[in-house]
């Protein structure tokens, strides 16, 4: 299956990086030497193998359904990336995070 | 003195011959002239590394130690370490202080061990050479125009050069056994669920597991000791009765069977490095082994089995990293779309990105089934070869890594060369084994590692099989020249 700058591109973008059509050139290239080693699994027979998810096949344990964290927001949003657009301040307020307008 | 055991570093501790403080102190000095020339460490806070020593001491004093208390111990910049900074080796975590503990870092906590800094690592454990840290590579103690091998570089440096009485690292393909392998120490990944995940950032979540680096056998014991356990807070943890690692130490080898895999020994493997593991299994036989031949005929397939899954998994985990609570944010954007695709674009280095993008497309419209589903079918019959395996040996013995540390720069532009590093390493990530490599010798002065493969939960066995080997062998013990 042969990849496209195109296919780099709409990958790119379901996978939130913005990508310029030279980083898209060079990422196809090595891209396309990685799956030509993935490939390598096509020649193999799997009819009726159980796909494998985890080593140890468990079931999701439960917890009673109580509270065990608490609050730590104000520790929390220490890490607040700087807002940008010309301000320096942190992107929070009011103990929200602060991200471009969504709904007009 | 830095040649010491953990064991031995315990008794000079316990029986005063120093304090935890002096020791600390001691590995800082070493830090302070080497690591400028290695770049093991990212992050030092001797302030807070000597309130530990400090408190470590008071425990000593109080009677109250045990066999790691006040022992300076590096840790993977994977761990969230509550008020250090914890990067991953990444510019989107640059900034990041970590307001948690792991769960390891709260098991070293618990017994009184030193944090001594953060070591460097390539950017979410992603690489085989330390060269993808936003922070710079690492230099092999042994020769610093090569490579420590990675993810678990700085660690290893940290380990060979002495920066440390012992370290942590993460596995996910091979990232503490062959950097442990290409800098000439002893490194374990233990069984996948037997050390909590809690607070370690994640990479591929089924094949991520924490494990110790080393000096010798003797001291992994010691620390999978603290290491390994229960812990409720991750879901894939296994529930299992607290071990004493050292328990099979001493035990005799006679009678026990050392399978060899014919695919860990055909092409691909460096003649001289074969030739170190050929020494080391006639060693074993010596001390009473029996070899007995077996295959693992899926080895080859392991790789690209693991560049579908741990891709996959990656693509999913690190999608948290959107510059909105954490991590970088872009300085310049026009709306939320903008600010997600600018942010991650400048955050993730060049060989993150390009696992998401594989990952990404895997699990892509239409790709899902010849992808995803086809590795996950594939992995289940690597994992059988294994089962088979393990009805005719006790432990399977091979070689690390194909060969020694490569030159820095030698494989950074072909990663599907980088890939094939962890030939010998992956298929047990993948089937959850637990592994361990250990030094075996040299080829032009440059280590090899021995890689010892165990049954599920059979730490105890290769510990007891890694630390007869290093009762009659002394490779374990050499130091690179010039950090003495």
């Amino acid at each position: 299956m042969a990849l496209s700058i195109e296919d780099i591109k709409k990958v790119a973008h379901l996978a939130r990086l913005e990508i310029s059509d030279a980083d898209a050139s060079a990422t196809l290239t090595k891209l396309s030497g990685i799956l030509r080693l993935i490939e390598q699994m096509q020649a193999v027979d799997t009819t009726g193998i159980v796909p494998m998810s985890h080593s140890q096949d468990l079931s999701q344990r439960l917890r009673d359904d109580i509270v065990t964290k608490t609050n730590q927001r104000e520790a929390f949003q220490k890490n607040a990336p700087v807002l940008g657009n010309g301000s320096t301040e942190s992107a929070v307020a009011e103990g929200l995070y602060l991200v471009p307008k969504v709904i007009e | 003195m830095m040649n010491r055991s953990l064991k031995q570093f315990g008794e000079m501790l316990q029986t005063k011959k120093i304090s935890s403080v002096e020791l600390t102190q001691t590995f800082l000095a070493r830090i302070a002239q080497h690591n400028p020339s290695i770049n093991a460490y990212i992050a030092l806070d001797e302030a807070k590394s000597l309130a530990q020593a400090k408190a470590a001491d008071a425990l000593i004093a109080a009677g109250k130690a045990s066999p790691l208390t006040g022992i300076p111990i590096a840790q993977k910049d994977i761990f969230c370490a509550k008020d250090w900074p914890t990067t991953c080796g990444s510019k989107m975590l640059a900034n990041f202080v970590a307001p948690y503990d792991a769960h390891v870092i709260t098991q070293f906590d618990a017994v009184g061990a030193v944090n001594l800094g953060k070591t460097n690592m390539d950017e979410f454990a992603m690489g085989s050479s330390n060269e993808t840290s936003y922070f710079g590579g690492v230099k092999n103690p042994w020769d610093v125009e090569r490579v420590p091998g990675g993810s678990s570089g700085g660690s290893a440096a940290a380990v060979a050069a002495r920066l440390c009485a012992a370290a942590t690292g993460t596995d996910t393909g091979g990232s503490i056994r062959q950097p442990a392998s290409l800098c000439g120490f002893s490194g374990l990944k233990p069984t996948y669920g037997v050390v909590s995940r809690y607070g370690m950032i994640a990479f591929a979540s089924s094949l991520d597991q924490a494990g110790p680096m080393a000096k010798s056998a003797e001291d992994c014991a010691l620390m999978m000791n603290v290491m390994a356990g229960f812990d409720e807070r991750d879901s894939t943890s296994l529930n299992r009765e607290k071990e004493d690692y050292t328990r099979d130490l001493a035990k005799p080898l006679q009678g026990l069977r050392v399978g060899l895999p014919k695919e860990f020994f055909a092409e691909g493997l460096d003649a001289s490095v074969g030739k170190v593991i050929d020494e080391a299994i006639a060693a074993y036989k010596k001390l009473g082994a029996e070899i007995v031949e077996i295959s693992l005929p899926n080895t080859g397939l392991s790789i690209p089995v693991y560049y579908v899954l741990a891709p996959a998994e990656a693509s999913s985990n690190l999608s948290r990293y959107d510059g909105v609570r954490y991590g970088h944010r872009t300085a310049e954007y026009t709306d939320l779309m903008d600010m997600y695709c600018k942010s991650r674009a400048e955050g993730f280095g060049a060989e993150v990105k390009r696992r998401i993008l594989i990952g990404t497309y895997v699990l892509s419209a239409g790709y899902y089934d010849a992808y995803y589903l086809k590795a996950q079918q594939i992995r289940r019959l690597i994992a059988q070869d294994f089962v088979e395996a393990f009805k005719h040996c006790d432990v399977i013995m091979g070689p690390a890594a194909p060969s020694t540390a490569f030159k820095a720069g030698e494989k950074v532009d072909d990663p599907v060369a980088m890939y094939l590093q962890d030939i010998y390493t992956i298929s047990t990530n993948l089937a959850g084994l637990p592994g361990m490599s250990v030094p075996a010798g040299f080829s032009n002065g440059l280590p090899v590692g021995l890689q010892i493969i165990g049954n599920y939960f059979d730490e105890a066995r290769m510990l007891n099989v890694a630390h007869q080997y290093q009762q009659v062998t002394d490779w374990h013990l050499k130091m690179p020249q010039g950090i003495e």
